[in-house]
């Protein structure tokens, strides 16, 4: 019994102990009840340098949390009873969010900086004018291949994925959009496709592919990539420039005939308190030189043409993260589907996922 | 024969113990390699450990996490005790397994049907999501766990000892505190540290239901493998380990030394 | 039967905590298993669940998983838990099981990946005894091996309590009647841990039941589980109606082996005295 109590007891302490502290490193890192700005974001989403030169600059304090998917993320702000500022929605859930009445149009007269952007990125069909979006990053769906394994310039096609060569050798991303996506391409249809026969037919499709997939797995594609587990992957080209940074041998296509475009961008949540931060903190985001600095930190490709100027050549020139206006042309947007369709996605990719 | 057989049973607790921590010594290991990934090893360096020292978010993250297992687990040993001690009452087989059954519903729960449910729970109420929700969220979800370690001690204890003990006058809180407790409590420290290890381990629940800037550690861990988990998490889970192994080894050796001097003070009282 | 003394006020934030952090959550899950994507009444969930080869193979796989992988924890962990309760510092080997608990699940299956990938140290082993290097990730083996090792602290706690209990007595009496070793553990050792052995099983085989994360990281989504079903339904479908469906599948399936496994609580004080 006395044990017990003297356990209880240096628990209680130590807890005493860890929330005194808590509380003293948080008020001394100035967080001060209105100047704040709560951002809601993907993990390691943004340069932490952006963030203290921001909270230095205009004396705001920015709270970030994170989350890491944007259904996970639909569900917390819908439900409430938090109070985030911003957050960065893939364009597929800002039209669902939009739909469900989360999203707060922005004050375009309070926007400096709208000028910087490609206008190839604006005005996109997900959010008409820019309504209640800025775009933050953008990217493709490829393939990425090792050039120990795989001649460079031997796989361009998502066909080419299907040849009986490449058994056991391709890896997945977990995605039923991204997988039903690219067969649905192979057989030159729209990756928005309704229609029910053309799924089946592609899900039919992907049973063929079976045989040359490895796994299906998420985010750890990335560690298994550049730890050369497998020569061949699809995967988006955020991920994709991750790996090609840790491992040289990695390199990344866009098929020709068509791919997904996507974009993660900023968005104000209907839970939004602290206006003056936020369009403080959007007008120094689109500053030139500060998206710049986040883009070669984070490395995906910025959509601030401005920005993009500044980046050093290799990065700026590199087609395959910022590909030529021909295949760009090719490139499709994700809209959001009824909630059946995504159903019916979803459905023909587990039965994939369950005989491959 | 004795002897050899000795010396098999070590060597099997030693193979246990080695793959125990290997992925352990893998991830220290590379907590001191140059470059971002764990692929190959790049040559030394303690830089991640100054980007660390340097990340006070993460170290207030750190803080909240520790805060919340020690709370919850503290607290739902407590009434997880308190509940098995009731559960162990109830002789009808019907009732027993009801409970039983009601006790395990959120262990066999995936975690997002749980954090949701938690989530919908809170937001009806209009309980604003933060420390206190994801407190009572571990709890919650631990309490389970800490039934099902005390529990078995509960039914080994003999209902002779309770009778002697009672035979002897013994009030409720004496039968308590003097016999049934110090009977059950390795089964109460089992259920204390696997309720810690599942609040340290919990990402999905604790990711819905909490809010307004208060992170943990798996969250933050979650999250951020999208953009490829950096190695100053690495050198964070080693520094977490090393304390927790230096706070093991100290408290049993301590409490080895407390109760050495116990002993010899009873023997020489008894002199 | 001994009455017991201990007091129904004592149980009160228990109860409490079944009520609302259990009942209500559970009937919430059931009443959601009601309801079609466009939030309409419906039974078919109930019914796809039932007529769908795919659930039913993912029920199939789910349940025998986490058979597999409680059979193996238990195979590792009982004599690992015997052995350690003859240890001069049982209760420090004890806590240094359950250390490695700590340290963030999803960094331990990356030091995994890292561990059995082609060049990874597992397979310099296998190379250097002359094996040479082996497919081990995204193979049945190496998702049970992870899964298992993920479990085996939840096996040994209450196995080495329940061994801790066993007065030596027993065993020294079993031996004196001339009983060989195995007659021993298997008449005498063995049926006298059996509730710790109990204890662990269900601390074990009910949460691998809803596995997912491992199936896809180590396993490479080879094997699909109820686990995986559900998260895809919350997380991606959003379709809370099908997800909350599995959930009460699960909830079910856990409820019929708690019968099996909770046979007759012994009575107190009918142990050999």
């Amino acid at each position: 019994m006395k044990k017990l109590t003297m356990t209880i007891i240096a628990i209680l302490v130590t807890c005493g102990l860890l929330a005194f502290s808590g509380n003293r490193l948080q008020a001394s890192s100035g967080e001060s009840g209105a100047k704040v700005l709560n951002l809601y974001n993907w993990g390691d989403y943004i340069d932490p340098t952006l963030i203290t030169k921001f909270e230095k600059q205009t004396g705001y304090h920015v709270n970030v949390e994170t989350f890491d998917s944007n259904e996970a993320m639909f569900t917390k702000i819908k439900q409430g009873g938090t109070n985030y500022d911003l957050t960065v929605p893939s364009e597929y859930m800002i039209e669902k969010m939009k739909a469900s009445h989360l999203l707060v149009p922005l004050d375009q007269s309070r926007l400096h900086g709208m000028a910087n952007f490609d206008p190839r990125f604006l005005n996109q069909s997900f959010d008409r004018h820019n309504t209640y979006s800025i775009p933050y990053f953008w990217g493709t769906l490829g393939i990425i291949y090792n050039d120990q394994k795989i001649k460079p310039g031997s796989v361009t096609h998502w066909n080419q994925l299907w040849q009986s060569k490449y058994r056991d050798d391709i890896m997945l991303i977990d995605s039923a959009r991204d997988v039903m996506g690219f067969s649905l391409i192979s057989q030159g249809q729209s990756v928005n496709t309704t229609n029910s026969a053309k799924l089946e037919a592609a899900k039919n499709k992907l049973d063929r592919l079976s045989p040359n997939v490895k796994a299906i797995v998420a985010d750890e594609i990335k560690m298994y990539m550049v730890d050369d587990e497998a020569p061949l992957a699809v995967d988006w080209s955020g991920e994709a420039s991750e790996m090609l940074a840790k491992n040289d041998h990695l390199h990344y296509v866009v098929p020709e005939e068509g791919s997904n475009l996507w974009f993660d961008n900023l968005v104000i949540p209907k839970t939004a308190k602290h206006y003056d931060a936020i369009y403080a903190f959007l007008n120094f985001m689109m500053e030139p030189k500060n998206a710049a600095q986040n883009a070669e930190y984070i490395g995906y490709a910025t959509p601030n043409q401005k920005a993009k100027a500044l980046l050093p050549k290799s990065i700026r020139d590199d087609r395959q993260f910022y590909p030529d206006q021909k295949t760009l042309s090719h490139l499709e947007v994700y809209q959001d589907l009824s909630p059946d369709k995504v159903g019916e996605y979803n459905d023909l990719y587990l039965e994939f996922k369950m005989h491959h | 024969m004795k002897k050899h057989r000795f010396s098999w049973s070590h060597l099997y607790l030693v193979l246990v113990f080695a793959v125990l921590y290997a992925p352990i010594l893998f991830l220290i290991v590379y907590s001191f390699s140059q470059g971002n990934s764990m692929d190959h090893f790049h040559g030394f360096t303690l830089q991640h450990y100054q980007e660390l020292f340097d990340d006070r978010r993460m170290i207030v993250i750190v803080i909240n996490t520790m805060l919340i297992a020690l709370l919850s687990a503290l607290i739902s040993t407590l009434i997880g005790t308190l509940g098995a001690l009731q559960i162990d009452k109830t002789t009808n087989k019907l009732t027993r397994g009801t409970i039983l059954s009601l006790n395990n519903i959120l262990m066999v729960s995936p975690d997002v049907i749980i954090g949701a449910s938690f989530l919908i729970f809170f937001t009806r109420f209009h309980i604003g999501l933060g420390f206190w929700t994801v407190l009572l969220s571990h709890i919650a979800f631990e309490i389970p766990i800490v039934v099902l370690m005390v529990l078995p001690r509960l039914s080994e204890m003999s209902g002779t000892m309770l009778d002697a003990a009672e035979d002897l006058g013994a009030t409720n809180w004496q039968m308590l505190s003097r016999v049934i407790l110090p009977f059950i409590s390795p089964g109460i420290f089992a259920g204390f540290f696997m309720a810690l290890t599942y609040s340290l381990d919990d990402f999905a629940v604790t990711f819905f239901v909490t809010g307004n800037g208060f992170s943990t550690l798996s969250v933050e861990i979650y999250s951020r493998a999208r953009q490829g988990i950096s190695l100053e998490i690495n050198a964070l889970s080693g520094l977490m380990f090393i304390f927790a192994l230096g706070l093991i080894v100290g408290y049993y050796f301590i409490q080895q030394a407390n109760q050495h001097r116990l002993q010899k003070h009873q023997k020489s009282g008894a002199v | 039967m001994p009455h017991r003394h201990t007091n129904w006020l004592y149980g009160i934030p228990y109860w409490l905590w079944i009520g609302l952090f259990v009942i209500a959550p559970v009937a919430l899950i059931i009443y959601q298993s009601f309801f079609n994507i466009d939030s309409h009444f419906t039974l078919n969930n109930y019914a796809t669940y039932f007529h769908s080869g795919t659930y039913l193979q993912m029920t199939v796989n789910s349940v025998w998983y986490a058979l597999l992988v409680t059979f193996f924890t238990l195979l590792i962990s009982y004599p690992a838990a015997y052995i350690m309760s003859h240890l001069k510092h049982r209760d420090l080997w004890l806590l240094l099981i359950i250390l490695p608990t700590w340290i963030n699940i999803l960094l331990k299956a990356y030091a995994f990946i890292g561990i059995f990938s082609q060049a990874g140290i597992a397979n310099q082993f296998l190379t250097l005894i002359g094996i040479g290097p082996r497919q081990l990730l995204f193979t049945k083996s190496s998702f049970l091996f992870v899964a298992t090792y993920i479990q085996i602290p939840f096996m040994i706690l209450p196995i080495y309590n329940a061994i801790l209990d066993l007065s030596p007595s027993y065993v020294n009496a079993s031996r004196d009647l001339g009983a060989t070793n195995w007659q021993t553990f298997w008449r005498v050792i063995w049926p006298l841990t059996l509730p710790g052995v109990k204890s662990g099983i269900q601390a074990v085989f009910i949460p691998s039941l809803s596995l997912f994360m491992l199936t896809r990281l180590i396993g490479g989504n080879k094997i699909i589980t109820l686990g995986t079903a559900i998260e895809e339904h919350f997380l991606t479908t959003m379709n809370w109606g099908m997800g909350s469906t599995i959930g009460v599948v699960l909830i079910i399936a856990m409820v019929i082996i708690m019968i099996f496994t909770n046979s007759d609580k012994p009575t107190k004080g009918d142990r050999p005295s």
